[in-house]
């Protein structure tokens, strides 16, 4: 396992958790990216408070990889001009592309994705799309220069878990980059499952900023994401579609 | 009238500078886009800024 990389841009990481930093407070992001184990953190692009002080970077341990994302951006201009003011701001050259131009259901706009993706990876930006699982985007994605695919599992922030299972199991099987699930996510075995279909990382936030406990939280999703990938890595048994196979020696006794 | 942030102010012919001087913006945590291309850091002190120009000072918050 500790030769097991996840390989983003050439850059690489050994944790498989890729935490958000929105909905909660600054004080706890330590403990989160503590208790998650995390490498990389996302962050948004806003304008600027005068009032407060506090700035979140302040609050996000040495060592780990800034991950900006787009939000806010209804089209590629707007998602390429947020990418270029989170590169001034001086963290890296990471971005998560993320358009949309609705805000009842949060959909991102694929074509817009496409389209900012290619500008930004010209720009040599590590580029991470946020997109709808459909494969002929996710291919344009790599032929733009996206550095991972990261197909949503439902509407962001509804923790409903793998509703778009199939069709993220088809971008495992056809693409030839990381496929980092993203958005919907809302319990621990929902990222084991998405782990055990080979998918290279997941990426939550909304699950552990509405749990409980916040870290332990963190927590769970480790454990979950760490053996979700041994159980892919390992070889899933396979299901029989009928009858019974048993476990245990059939030659008989107490009996003749 | 020069718009920062989407509010109208009368900084017309003062530098980026001389008006961030004035804010209480943490200056390490900001970056700033002036009608839509960036200002590097280090050009602060000669942007002067004209009448309609639109900027926008930015900085992370926490996101998904």
């Amino acid at each position: 396992m500790q030769d097991d990389k996840l390989i983003i841009g050439g850059h690489e990481f050994q944790s498989r958790f890729i935490l958000g930093s929105g909905k909660y407070s600054l004080k706890l992001i330590e403990a989160a990216v503590r208790d998650a184990g995390a490498e990389i953190i996302t962050l948004a692009v806003r304008r600027a408070n005068t009032k407060e002080q506090e700035n979140i970077l302040d609050y996000i341990p040495e060592g780990i990889t800034l991950l900006p994302n787009t939000s806010g951006a209804r089209n590629a201009e707007e998602a390429v001009r947020i990418a270029r003011l989170a590169r001034e701001l001086g963290c890296g050259n990471f971005v998560k592309i993320e358009i949309m131009r609705d805000s009842k259901y949060l959909l991102p706009d694929n074509q817009e994705t496409i389209k900012a993706t290619e500008i930004l990876a010209k720009e040599g930006f590590v580029v991470m799309p946020y997109m709808y699982p459909d494969l002929y985007v996710a291919r344009d994605l790599v032929n733009a220069g996206a550095a991972a695919v990261m197909p949503l599992a439902s509407p962001i922030g509804s923790n409903k878990g793998l509703a778009t299972k199939e069709f993220i199991q088809i971008l495992v099987d056809e693409i030839d980059l990381p496929i980092i699930v993203d958005a919907g996510i809302g319990r621990p075995s929902q990222a084991c499952e998405a782990m055990e279909m080979g998918a290279a990382a997941i990426m939550a936030n909304t699950a552990l900023a509405t749990a409980g406990d916040l870290p332990m939280m963190a927590a769970a999703f480790k454990q979950a994401i760490e053996a979700g990938r041994k159980a892919y890595l390992s070889g899933i048994g396979r299901v029989l579609t009928r009858g019974a196979s048993a476990s245990d020696p059939l030659t008989g006794f107490l009996r003749d | 009238m020069v718009k920062i942030n989407g509010e109208e102010l009368d900084i017309t012919g003062k530098t980026l500078m001389q008006y961030l001087l004035t804010t209480t913006y943490n200056m390490q945590r900001i970056a700033v886009e002036r009608n839509g291309d960036i200002v590097p850091r280090a050009q602060y002190d000669n942007v002067v800024l004209n009448d309609g120009d639109v900027l926008e000072v930015v900085s992370f918050v926490g996101g998904g």
